[in-house]
């Protein structure tokens, strides 16, 4: 739980809908618009591994039937929370529904590689084309800090905005909203370097892209270009925002869930609702928000399996498989904890060899301790074997109050159901845990490590937290702590 | 002062009173507490917590103030540090809580506004409200110019409302611990909510009297290890914060490092930050600054993430590195430029603690003082019975049911194995009544007979009782029960009567003639014979359905055979004495537990002799009798009163004074 970056299709839709109607902060230059923007026109394609790619197209073809206008151009692009697409030819401009069907057809599904990440392309955008000069194109971001909400903006935006940190007008919007600056501020703080034509518009875009900041929460949103395209006069002008990267506050979900879904609802998005049976129903009057994962790692299914177990408890149970074949795998209570271990790990130079992050806290029951590990053990002895064995550190801080006899419990369930594999992989088991009962728990492990015959060491608190980790990776470490004796 | 009192007035009270006050049994062994004295001189501005530090717990959390209260007591403190416990949706006026071996009250109240009034004391509070409900209470706490620290233990506060809590606090210079965090403890002075740990290891870590080491750490399990390092290495720990995980939490490093490099008793600072956010350079600026002239030990966690191909969300919220400057690596290279003492690991860092220790020993800036003796804390019952230290023996016992664990067990059949099985009610019945799975065909049974004893009609007493009773406006339990009451051993009794007279004949031996002729002699009804209008040529349809089901799938059944003999008999006399439902119910019932394999002899009769019958008849006839509650109730119908034709007037005449003396009242009946 925590800030999480959402799709471009869903931060597009939130936007498009609130504008008109989050509160402003104060009154904007301009009136209140008369009517809510239109429907979003937003392609959002997604394509599974089982179904063929164009299915998937023909069905868009279906529910957006804009797509199939004559004469219409369109922008395609992934959208799964990668930067600099346009760097990367990631990005389809200016082209008609076949030509982007095309270019996405030969995409979808297959693996592509973005800077150092491979990944496989399976979410996309299509919108329609908005033909401008490239001196239309505007940057802008809000971002929060501590102290307030910093807004940065530069008329120099596009592909090739380089160094906004540097060459941005930066304007901080204090969290007291009642010292929210007023119109002149904005504009003279922001807008030095816009034609005083569309002053006004910009501002009460601003302002009421700020607004909607607010009220849904965001803790990030980028908009590049931010295309302002000034009439004939040069005293007004249209606002497209072309492109758009953005993370929501997932704790805010209980205020804003409500916002979040109906921006996304059919309805606001101009699709029309096929009542089916098995369709099911949502809390609100929108899809619940969903959250991606990074590019290059779609959650395996034992991520998601233990993310759906995390999901039905107050106890925290955290899975990232970072390398499936890696030989240095953790079992770690705790949340700093857990970070402490992969620290050790990585410094030990075993940071590539490092196959999952993950901790399981908030006294989880004995069986969804057992669960938890047996899904880790599992990955671990899937993975092929190595010539030199592998390395499972089951690890933790001195708990405040989860009973450590009853989660080990669960461990060494896990534990002996795959004992003859352990092993076979010439799997080395280090562990060190204290906290509330941690004798019997420590006990209880290296009693069974004995009987399973498993190349075991056990340490109690007199062992620093991450101790074992240079004692089993670092040749020729030692140290004067002696092993857990019962 | 008086206000401070926490127990002695007011509407907070039982209303027996707890001040001495009569109604109170003299070996209660309650501890009051009388109000504390104030300090003369107020606390310095970097004293947060102090000896006498008194709080508020917000939210009904026992486990976490019997832990403060257990602190207090080893730390000998006179008074405990809770003052009160603010719950908004109590009904409750005290909890009780133990003070060492004692007891004492707390007082639980409603609404802020009261807990504020009684106490002028306090000045901090553990809010242990949820994350959506903790920025409301945290806002409303900080309308009371009293307070000056609120440690919020929330996890999940949205980052908007945790920097509009924050703002406020700065505003009215109140110190915000959290959120996302366990809290601090100040060593023999105060602790927050559950930091520490169990009692064991605030004794392990020495956490009872102070130390020198002041330590600021983001990750509350890690301040646990943090106590354990400094304990291990130092002279123990003076004041430990814990600022919580998330991004922003109310007070960071820098507001409690200058604290610490205000208070005398602290001669070294140790700082845990971690990837995320940038307050760690807060206190490198302060250091250069001059302000901070300690020696700080320091490390941020999550090093790893510069070496990870794709980004990470680690278990804090915070701990996530937006730019460069935000890396754990950045800010250990950073910290160590700056003159802090930076371990190469993590794994180094109490070596090098213990170095700066030493060196301070050495020169003089710590003198380390005589150890106290370890206190004792007595052990929870339930904790020592966890640890398996304790046992005694329980006042009750249960074999049927448990619903302890992951799934309700039926005799130890999981409820979801339950439906799996499709054993049905029948089946239910025969884990729950006896503890076993029977063989289909006595499940199915079970269920016949339950569906045979539904309902015999409006007429019956039990049913003309439930209609009378529902007729009186009654409700369902009432109108089921009275009906209930009425089984006995006339009616709905005949059951168990036919199963025990059949049985006692059968076993005895007696051929079913001489059966016949002993109970004529003993003047004695057969239980189980007899029916008002059927006859052996007009039989009873439930009793063919009883008889063919039997023989089909019993393996034998030797008792209901023993009472068709019994009715060859009867029926010779009188055609209308044939074996009855209740009879043939009765007499297979019994084949089923003597014959069905599962029962051993003397089950089979000792579950005959607890009435097992008649729980069947009523289990079953429950249907029925909700059937008839339901049907009133359907048809509207008014009270009933019975007609007065209907019933026959016979009383005593008083008046012509006739009868001898003490039987003037009595009726003669004549027969």
């Amino acid at each position: 739980m925590s800030a999480k970056a959402i799709l471009e299709a869903d931060g597009k839709a939130i936007l498009n809908y609130h504008l008109t109607r989050a509160p402003v902060i104060k009154p904007t230059p301009l009136p209140p618009q008369a009517t809510h923007n239109p429907a979003a026109r937003l392609a959002s394609l997604y394509f599974p591994e089982d179904a063929p790619v164009t299915a998937v197209l023909d069905q868009a073809e279906v529910t957006y039937p804009w797509l199939l206008a004559r004469d219409a151009k369109f922008v395609a692009k992934p959208d799964q929370l990668i930067k600099r697409r346009g760097k990367s030819g990631l990005l389809a401009l200016n082209k008609t529904w076949p030509e982007a069907r095309e270019w996405i057809e030969a995409r979808a599904g297959k693996v592509q590689k973005v800077e150092t990440v491979d990944g496989v392309l399976r979410q996309f955008l299509v919108e329609p084309f908005v033909p401008h000069p490239s001196d239309t194109e505007y940057y802008i971001n809000i971002n929060s800090v501590r102290e307030g909400d910093w807004i940065l903006f530069t008329h120099e935006g596009g592909v090739d905005v380089g160094d906004v940190d540097a060459k941005a007008q930066k304007l901080l919007i204090p969290v007291d909203l009642g010292e929210y600056p007023s119109n002149d501020q904005i504009a003279a703080t922001l807008l030095k370097n816009v034609p005083k034509g569309v002053h006004n518009v910009l501002v009460d875009f601003i302002s009421r892209l700020y607004a909607v900041y607010v009220d849904c929460q965001f803790t990030y949103l980028e908009i590049n270009p931010l295309v302002v395209i000034p009439n004939k006069e040069g005293t007004s002008a249209e606002v497209y925002f072309l492109d758009l990267a953005a993370k929501l506050d997932q704790t805010a979900e209980f205020e804003c869930g409500v916002k979040w879904a109906i921006a996304r609802s059919p309805v606001a998005l101009g699709i029309p609702t096929i009542a089916s049976k098995d369709s099911k129903v949502n809390i609100d009057a929108g899809p619940p928000m969903e959250f991606p994962a990074p590019f290059g790692r779609e959650m395996s299914k034992e991520e998601a399996y233990i993310a759906d177990l995390d999901a039905k408890t107050g106890a925290s149970l955290k899975l990232t498989i970072l390398n499936p074949t890696g030989r240095v795998w953790t079992l770690v209570a705790g949340g700093g904890a857990s970070v402490v271990y992969a620290d050790a790990i990585a410094s030990a130079g075993y940071a590539s060899e490092l196959a999952n992050y993950g901790e399981y806290s908030g006294a989880p029951t004995e069986t969804q301790t057992f669960h938890y590990a047996k899904t880790v053990l599992d990955l671990m002895l899937r993975a092929p074997l190595h010539p030199e064995g592998k390395v499972l550190f089951i690890g933790g801080g001195i708990a405040n109050f989860t009973n450590v006899a009853s989660t080990f419990k669960g461990v060494i369930r896990a534990l002996r159901e795959v004992a003859p594999l352990l092993s076979e992989h010439k799997v080395q088991i280090w562990v060190r845990r204290a906290g509330p009962n941690y004798q019997e728990g420590l006990k209880n492990i290296k009693a069974v490590g004995q009987e399973l015959g498993l190349n075991m060491h056990v340490y109690g608190p007199e062992m620093h937290v991450s101790g074992i980790v240079p004692l089993a990776l670092v040749p020729g470490k030692t140290s004067d702590v002696k092993e857990f004796s019962g | 002062m008086p206000s401070a009192v926490p127990v002695t007035n007011g509407t907070s009270a039982p209303a027996n009173g707890v001040n001495g006050a009569p109604g109170l049994s003299a070996n209660d062994n309650i501890t009051r507490f009388a109000a504390p004295s104030r300090p003369l001189s107020p606390h310095a501005a970097h004293t947060l917590f102090h000896n006498k530090t008194r709080c508020f717990v917000y939210g009904l959390q026992p486990r976490a103030v019997q832990g403060m209260l257990d602190f207090d007591f080893i730390c000998k403190r006179k008074t405990p540090s809770v003052a009160g416990i603010i719950y908004t949706f109590g009904g409750q006026f005290v909890s009780k809580m133990y003070w060492g071996t004692s007891e004492t009250l707390l007082p639980v109240y409603q609404s802020v506004e009261k807990a504020m009034a009684k106490h002028n004391d306090v000045d901090t509070v553990v809010n242990f409200a949820s994350s959506r409900s903790v920025y409301q209470s945290t806002m409303e706490l900080m309308n009371y110019p009293q307070i000056r620290s609120i440690a919020i233990i929330a996890e999940g506060v949205p980052e908007r409302r945790a920097r509009e809590i924050l703002f406020v606090a700065k505003k009215k210079g109140i110190t915000i611990i959290g959120p996302a965090t366990v809290g601090g403890i100040k060593p023999g002075a105060y602790k927050i909510g559950n930091t520490g740990g169990m009692m064991d290891n605030i004794v392990a870590s020495k956490l009872y009297r102070k130390g020198s080491v002041g330590y600021v750490s983001k990750s509350g399990g890690m301040s646990n290890e943090l106590n354990n390092i400094v304990s291990n290495t130092t002279d123990g720990v003076c004041e430990g914060i814990a600022i919580g995980g998330d991004r922003y939490p109310g007070t960071t490093f820098i507001d409690h490092m200058l604290r610490f490099q205000e208070d005398p008793n602290i001669k070294i600072l140790l700082l845990l930050g971690e990837v995320g956010g940038v307050e760690e350079y807060r206190v490198i600026e302060a250091v250069k600054a001059g302000r901070i002239t300690k020696p700080i030990v320091a490390w941020a966690i999550g090093t790893v993430a510069g070496m990870l191909k794709t980004e990470v969300q680690f278990g804090h919220a915070g701990s996530f590195a937006n730019s460069q400057l935000e890396t754990a690596a950045m800010k250990n290279k950073s910290m160590k430029e700056a003159g802090i003492f930076v371990p190469n690991t993590f794994e180094e860092l109490p070596q090098v603690l213990a170095q700066v220790y030493q060196k301070l020993v050495k020169d003089g800036t710590i003198k380390p003082e005589a150890e106290p003796v370890v206190p004792k804390i007595p052990i929870d019952y339930s904790w020592a019975q966890e640890l398996g230290l304790i046992r005694k023996p329980a006042a009750f016992i249960s074999t049927i049911s448990d619903d302890r664990g992951q799934e309700l067990l039926y005799a130890g059949l999981p409820i979801s194995d339950v439906f799996k099985d499709n054993i049905g009610i029948g089946g239910v019945m025969s884990l729950l009544w006896f503890r076993r799975r029977l063989p289909d065909h006595a499940s199915r049974f079970l269920e016949m007979v339950l569906m045979l004893t539904a309902d015999h009609g409006p007429a019956v007493s039990g049913a003309m009782n439930t209609i009378i009773t529902t007729r009186a406006g009654k409700d369902l339990i009432s109108a089921l029960v009275s009906g209930l009451l009425t089984i006995g051993s006339r009616f709905g009794g005949a059951l168990d009567g036919a199963a025990e007279e059949f049985t006692r004949a059968y076993d005895k031996g007696l051929s079913p003639r001489d059966f016949v002729d002993n109970m004529r002699k003993e003047n004695k009804l057969i239980p189980g014979i007899g029916h008002r209008i059927k006859s052996r040529n007009n039989p009873d349809l439930r009793v063919e359905l009883v008889k063919e089901f039997v023989k089909k799938n019993f393996v034998n059944s030797p008792l209901l055979d023993y009472a068709l003999a019994v009715e060859t008999v009867t029926t010779s006399k009188k055609d209308n004495l044939i074996l009855n439902v209740d009879g043939c119910v009765a007499v297979c019932f019994v084949d089923l537990l003597r014959n069905c394999g599962a029962f051993s002899a003397e089950e089979a009769e000792d579950y005959l002799k607890m009435g097992v019958l008649n729980g069947l008849f009523v289990l079953g006839r429950s249907i029925g009798l909700i059937a008839h509650f339901l049907d009133q109730k359907r048809l509207r119908t008014g009270l009933y009163r019975h007609p007065w034709d209907d019933i026959t007037y016979l009383l005593p005449n008083l008046a012509g004074g006739s009868g001898a003396p003490g039987s003037e009242g009595r009726v003669e009946v004549t027969m």
